[in-house]
């Protein structure tokens, strides 16, 4: 009998050894092993042709260079800002799919904003080029209207460069904040226009506190993948977009100096951990709370 | 008549085909407990969705406390609503919930504190004003529902079938504490139920709601003795529905046969003549037993029957006969001095009932020939 036990305990086990065995896998492999490999090369210094020593020359070239220091800040800034604005469109959108439509028409519209999503990201960006470059649809429109007398450049705007990353994360931020409204009871909004609130008062007081889990689980997402963002700021923005990925590009890709590539890469993640936590903060949420809503 | 804090005035609501609320108009006294009693579908949520103001009629108006409350939103009618499921605010705690309206009205956050603490002693809750909205019971769920309500001191108060989500012992407490509550507040309530217990032991008047259209608008005491139409009858109390033809006319009380021979005597109401198609109901309490037909009062009718279940339950406790000669099913209720408890399924047994107290109409269409 203890036997029997002992082994029924031990297949247990191993079933869930075997069920997590891909997503550890993937996590060790994929993550975690490389970005030990990344740690390492971001700690040390070629002192010599093959020979390295461990230094903090890496993170030091970074605080000293103040172009360096402008991009980084410069990302952070526009990554923010771009954010919020894909909120401040998400959520009107989010509110039709979530309260207003009925049945059919609600999926439809969430169909409609996952079409583009089909198309890779890549033809996506070029099709924006298309439409804004100086010889593109959207300036010979404006020239046609008599708003421009000549065809005016619209690429390589910081501009530019929100109006495509706004584009690419509208999904990822419409997502968690359909699931988060369409869980508000409509009859706490009659509630409170019952006892006197009006539609902003609704809107402060009930529907963001309600959503407030799922704004903060879309902005964390948005967040990540603005910052992380390669092709569209390269694409939209040009040479002059000072992206920091392009920097770590730069550094990996065309100097061949992977060890300020790799440190450019931690401080990257140690960017976007910290600007996290403080909206975290800011927000009053919890990590495990915005998570389990998305 | 006294002044009046609600009046609508022939009120229309249609949703395409279907004529929700049909040219509805009433008033209800300031100061009474008012409850609209109908099944589900019969119109009585739109109502008072239009009262609230979440709803436009169609036609017709709705005067609040003397005013017409056309095209007037919601946020700006004197009147709050207790919601079905309460529709406490989760994100809140309880002084946060009772003090929603008087921070939207602009009251000052030291007053409103002081004015939401004074209303949760009120009603019962003092010191519970920093618990969340998820450690109540349901009962004081209830209470924080109309508190939140009442501290905005409304013309009128509506209340949407609140106990609903209680179960039975709690929703027997809080039926007088209720009529308690509305009692010392002293404001207009306006209640909607399918419940006829809660609509007979709350309040002073009740509109009986069928179809859009008010069957009967009464006290429970109108409606539970004197009942104007067969849904009245049936829908409120328990009732023994016999369907017939009228077969003789004795002044007021006429002679009903069913289609399989039984005949009965009630008193009718409306036109009856005879051949016409009626429906009879006979309530178990006016019925008495004997066990013999020697026993019964010499001038009503008499009857037999056999036993098919006794249905004990303390005070209403009841039998279920069977009519010796058609087996129709019979109820009537056990007398509170025990002298029936040993009766036994298949006993045989005398009846018989006043027939001035037993009700006839006419037949309501689409509904002759169908026994309850």
């Amino acid at each position: 009998m203890l036997e029997g036990g002992a082994t029924s305990r031990w297949h247990a086990r191993l079933t869930l050894g075997l069920l997590l065995a891909p997503a550890l896998l993937w996590l060790g492999a994929l993550i975690i092993l490389p970005h030990a490999e990344l740690a390492v090369l971001s700690f040390r210094e070629r002192i010599a042709p093959r020979h390295y020593a461990p230094s903090l020359a890496q993170y030091k070239t970074f605080f000293m260079e103040p172009l360096y220091w402008h991009v980084f800040v410069h990302t952070a800034v526009m990554s923010v800002i771009a954010t919020f604005m894909t909120l401040l469109l998400a959520f009107p959108i989010a509110w039709v799919i979530a309260k207003l439509a009925r049945g059919r028409a609600g999926s439809l519209l969430f169909i409609v904003c996952l079409i583009p999503f089909w198309v890779s990201e890549t033809v996506r960006t070029l099709g924006w080029m298309i439409l804004l470059r100086e010889s593109g649809v959207l300036p010979a429109l404006l020239v046609k209207l008599h708003v421009t007398a000549m065809p005016v450049e619209l690429l390589y705007h910081d501009a530019t460069i929100f109006v495509g990353l706004v584009y690419s994360s509208l999904l990822f931020m419409i997502v968690p904040l359909v699931s988060s409204l369409e869980s508000l009871d409509n009859s706490l909004i009659e509630a409170a226009y019952d006892m006197g609130a009006g539609g902003f008062a609704i809107l402060r007081t009930i529907v963001i506190p309600h959503a407030a889990p799922g704004i903060t689980a879309g902005c964390i997402v948005v967040f990540m993948l603005t910052l992380g963002n390669y092709l569209t700021p390269t694409l939209l923005g040009g040479k002059n977009s000072q992206w920091f990925t392009e920097q770590i590009y730069a550094q990996f890709i065309t100097r061949f100096n992977w060890e300020q590539g790799a440190a450019f890469g931690f401080l990257l993640l140690g960017l976007s951990t910290a600007l996290v936590v403080l909206g975290l903060r800011l927000s009053g949420q919890r990590f495990g709370d915005v998570m389990r809503r998305t | 008549m006294s002044t009046a804090d609600l009046v609508a005035s022939a009120v229309v609501k249609r949703f395409a085909s279907h004529t929700a609320v049909d040219s509805l108009s009433f008033s209800v006294e300031r100061g009474s407990f008012f409850s609209i009693l109908g099944p589900s579908g019969c119109g009585k949520t739109t109502l008072l969705r239009m009262i609230a103001g979440f709803l436009a009629p169609d036609s017709g108006d709705i005067a609040i406390g003397g005013n017409s409350m056309a095209g007037v939103a919601p946020n700006r009618r004197p009147v709050n609503m207790v919601f079905q499921q309460l529709a406490l605010f989760p994100m809140m705690n309880v002084g946060e919930n009772v003090a929603y309206g008087l921070a939207r009205r602009g009251v000052k956050r030291a007053e409103r504190m002081r004015r939401s603490a004074a209303m949760l002693e009120r009603v019962g809750l003092s010191g519970a004003a920093l618990k969340r909205v998820d450690e109540l019971s349901g009962g004081q769920r209830q209470r924080v529902a109309i508190a939140r309500s009442m501290v905005l001191e409304p013309t009128l108060l509506l209340l949407d079938e609140p106990l609903g989500a209680l179960d039975l012992k709690l929703r027997e407490h809080m039926k007088i504490e209720l009529k308690q509550l509305q009692a010392a507040f002293g404001t207009t309530f306006v209640y909607i139920t399918h419940d006829q217990s809660e609509a007979l032991v709350l309040s002073d008047h009740v509109g009986v709601m069928n179809q859009g259209r008010f069957e009967q608008l009464g006290t429970p005491q109108d409606l539970y003795y004197r009942p104007l139409t067969p849904f009245v009858a049936s829908f409120v109390g328990a009732n023994n529905r016999i369907v017939g033809r009228c077969t003789a006319r004795h002044a007021q009380i006429a002679e009903i046969a069913t289609a399989d021979g039984w005949i009965i005597h009630a008193w009718v109401h409306g036109t009856v003549g005879v051949g016409d198609a009626v429906e009879a109901f006979v309530r178990p309490e006016i019925a008495t037993l004997a066990r013999a037909a020697a026993d019964l009062p010499a001038d009503q009718p008499r009857h037999g029957g056999e036993v098919q279940s006794v249905l004990f339950d303390g005070a209403n406790s009841a039998v279920l006969l069977q009519e010796t000669k058609t087996r129709r099913e019979f109820r009537i209720s056990l007398p509170q001095t025990g002298l029936f408890s040993d009766l036994k399924p298949r006993d045989c047994i005398a009846f018989g009932f006043d027939p001035a107290r037993a009700a006839c109409y006419p037949a309501r269409a689409g509904s002759a020939g169908q026994d309850a």
